[in-house]
């Protein structure tokens, strides 16, 4: 089960600073934490989020455990032009997720 | 004469009983967290109601309009004719898909569930809650009531003792809300996850060191029903967002 919200601006002028925002489902599972066997569940966190804009890369973050179930992430983007914004997360245990947001032009 | 006068008093004494003015957990969270529950590109409760819009356009939409279900989810529980009982929104959609869909329920407080009944808690966002005006549905509620009042579990609290009695004041470093169900089901950031009244109510009770009812057993129906009484009016605020 994995959903990601990315929500970009209806439209946007060119050289505008849009906000975007990103909300992915996951548990980001410590690996720190007893399960209610009282046995330490396994890590399984999110590592790396990545956005391209049109094939170039316009943010990058690495992820680590202490990051709350559910994470929300925020970036500043200049519009350049009309376009599509890809928004790709990988993580433990083969985890890949990809979601496409379009921009247009106002 | 003298009786009437002494029933009067007992009359409002109960009604004193109630916190007034009411006032919904929304209002008495942290203004951060409300920022968090009014924004839907932050609110983490709205990956449940996008995956629960999903499965109402693949499995309900064949019966019911997405705008028919404006306000269902303030009226709940509500009485079901088949089963000669009240039943919650969630046993309804499980209901419905068994009885009209022809398909298995989903398991109870499954994320597919908690989606669904998400999804049609946040057509009445904003909307008052109507109980169920079922004269049949007394009975559930009043028990319901009886529940809300008895005293439970080893530190032998009722619910009222906590949420009709110290309203405001501070359990350790949380505030006592007054217990008004307008949220649900909620996001709470305890829980890192989405859930539903009854988890809510199981929590209470662990709380108080008390056998928590079995998962979708009929005493979270009445109690829900009187809770649902108990906040008449009162304005929905769901998905919410609890700390």
């Amino acid at each position: 089960m994995a959903r990601a919200l990315v929500r970009t601006p209806a439209t946007a002028r060119p050289g505008e600073v849009v906000e975007i925002r990103v909300l992915l489902q996951h548990p980001m599972e410590t690996g720190f934490r007893p399960g209610a066997d009282g046995r330490v569940l396994p890590r399984d966190i999110v590592t790396r989020v990545e956005a391209h804009f049109e094939g170039a890369r316009v943010f990058a973050a690495d992820l680590f455990p202490a990051i709350a179930a559910n994470p929300y992430l925020a970036f500043p983007l200049r519009i350049t032009g009309a376009g599509n914004l890809v928004v790709t997360f990988e993580g433990d245990n083969g985890f890949t997720h990809r979601e496409t947001a379009a921009i247009r032009l106002a | 004469m003298k009786r009437v006068a002494w029933l009067l008093l007992v009359a409002c004494a109960a009604a004193a009983a109630q916190p007034a003015p009411r006032r919904s957990g929304y209002q008495d969270m942290a203004r951060s967290t409300q920022a968090l529950q009014d924004d839907d590109t932050q609110n983490p409760a709205m990956l449940w109601v996008q995956d629960g819009e999903q499965r109402f356009a693949t499995d309900c939409k064949r019966c019911h309009e997405p705008a028919s279900m404006r306000g269902v989810a303030a009226r709940y529980p509500a009485w079901d004719a088949l089963l000669g009982k009240p039943v919650t929104l969630a046993a309804r959609i499980n209901l419905c898909r068994q009885r009209h869909v022809k398909a298995a329920p989903l398991s109870i407080e499954s994320d597919a569930l908690l989606g669904l009944e998400a999804y049609l808690a946040r057509q009445s966002r904003g909307m008052p809650i109507v109980p169920d005006p079922e004269p049949r549905t007394k009975p559930f509620r009043d028990e319901g009531e009886r529940l809300f009042r008895q005293r439970i579990g080893q530190l032998g609290f009722s619910c009222a003792q906590c949420h009709d009695d110290h309203p405001g004041q501070r359990l350790a470093g949380s505030l006592i809300p007054q217990g008004h169900p307008t949220g649900y089901p909620i996001y709470r950031l305890e829980w890192q996850g989405m859930g539903n009244l009854q988890r809510r109510l199981r929590s209470c009770m662990f709380g108080v060191r008390a056998e928590p009812f079995a998962y979708g057993s009929e005493g979270y129906t009445n109690l829900e029903l009187y809770l649902k009484a108990r906040a008449a009016g009162m304005a929905m605020d769901s998905p919410g967002v609890r700390p």
